[in-house]
């Protein structure tokens, strides 16, 4: 077995040379490296949380942002709304109005139309009893051969037009 | 790797040998050749560096080889933080070596490069390196232990809710597992790493032995070796990498010894 046998002549250059080697890695690559190597890890680490959390900052800021436009939005919204209720009822007013001024004008056109309707029949009674007034004087005078005067026919008439 | 004609050793594969005519090397007193596993060791740190490198484009968006550093620096990290907590943090480097370090040993003791001529060497299949990566972790457990805690450090060894009149005994107890630990530590991916050269060497002296007998031989015991050497192989990479990641899981255990105490 070698590792005893050898181990009077070998041993001092065995400790001697792993100390060498291992301490060489140890310093060149354990603390020059690796640090170097754990911190690019670390530093890739953060930036990757910092990312994260700069994307998560963005959603929230995103979030406020939608919600303050939804709030714009209802108010003009319900404001869009108030102006076409209000322009609606305006318009309403409006119409009711101008119905109303028509309907005037018809109540007027039909009362001046049932005066000038009065009147005519008025006038036509006067005619009819004029005619009638003459119609009897001249049967009086034809057939009594009395004179009448115009306004005994005519009262005569009138008591006859009124009696029916 | 015969060491007589027709005969393989299957320890033969763990022999140090100095290379390049550095047998003469000293450092005050000690005689520290440049071997064959040095320079195994070498190989691995240095696939470790151009691996680690290979992953310091440090894009943002990571390419496959930076994915491939990041998900380890990940998995040690993680590992860490699930063993020992936020203090685990500071230790990263150094489990991340160590974790590295073992698995590309591992690793590169098992690549077929005899086919090539040349011959892997697994030194995590030496304890008198093992031993060293135990020993270091053993030194740090107890330094935090006690530069955090003072003598307080003890009362790891005092379970909460041990009766008074056990306490020493169970003292003793706990004492000794601690003191094990740094042994087990080591000899775990030592055994296991050298279980399975051995496995493996055993099984190709089979196919080898019985090539050379004679074909009835070869179809009964030869090929099934063979067949079984693939399924080895297969589960000695596996074992590969569960061994450093036992080693590295049971250094973040002992670590949250000394940080947290329990």
């Amino acid at each position: 077995m070698p590792q005893i046998a050898q181990l009077g002549e070998f041993y001092a250059s065995q400790i001697f040379w792993l100390v060498v080697f291992f301490g060489l890695a140890f310093f060149i690559v354990g603390r020059g490296m690796v640090p170097k190597v754990m911190d690019t890890v670390a530093h890739r680490d953060k930036q990757i949380s910092d990312d994260f959390a700069a994307a998560e900052q963005a959603r929230r800021e995103a979030d406020v942002q939608e919600e303050a436009w939804r709030a714009r939005e209802n108010a003009r919204r319900a404001e869009a709304q108030g102006v076409i209720a209000e322009a609606r009822s305006k318009a309403a007013l409006a119409t009711e109005g101008r119905l109303a001024e028509t309907q005037r004008g018809l109540d007027a056109k039909i009362a001046a139309a049932e005066a000038r309707i009065a009147e005519a029949l008025a006038a036509a009674s006067a005619e009819i009893e004029n005619v009638a007034t003459d119609a009897a004087r001249d049967v009086v005078a034809r057939v009594a051969g009395i004179a009448v005067d115009d306004g005994a026919a005519r009262v005569a008439v009138k008591e006859k037009l009124a009696h029916g | 790797m015969a060491a007589e004609a027709g005969k393989v050793d299957p320890m033969h594969q763990f022999t140090i040998e100095p290379l390049f005519g550095t047998e003469g090397w000293q450092l005050a007193g000690y005689h520290i050749p440049f071997t064959n596993s040095a320079l195994w060791m070498a190989l691995a740190s240095l696939l470790m560096l151009v691996f680690v490198a290979g992953g310091m484009k440090r894009q943002l968006v990571p390419g496959r080889w930076q994915m491939a550093v990041e998900s380890f620096t990940g998995f040690i990290d993680g590992l860490l933080a699930a063993n020992v907590g936020p203090a685990g943090k500071k230790y990263v480097p150094y489990m991340f070596t160590l974790f590295m370090f073992i698995l590309f040993a591992n690793f590169l003791g098992l690549l077929p490069l005899g086919v090539v001529g040349l011959h892997a060497f697994t030194f995590t299949s030496h304890f008198s390196a093992t031993g060293v990566l135990a020993v270091v972790t053993f030194a740090i457990v107890i330094i935090v232990g006690f530069a955090k805690h003072g003598f307080h450090f003890f009362s790891l060894f005092v379970p909460h809710g041990t009766p008074l009149v056990m306490i020493p005994l169970i003292f003793c107890v706990e004492l000794i597992s601690f003191l094990v630990r740094p042994f087990s530590l080591g000899l775990r991916l030592f055994v296991a790493m050298m279980a399975g050269h051995v496995l493996l060497e055993v099984l190709s002296s089979f196919v080898i032995s019985t090539g050379n007998a004679n074909i009835g031989l070869f179809a009964i015991a030869g090929l099934p070796s063979f067949v079984l050497m693939v399924g080895i192989c297969a589960l000695e990479l596996l074992v590969a990498g569960i061994q450093a990641y036992v080693f590295a899981l049971l250094t973040c255990v002992y670590l949250n010894d000394a940080e947290n105490l329990h």
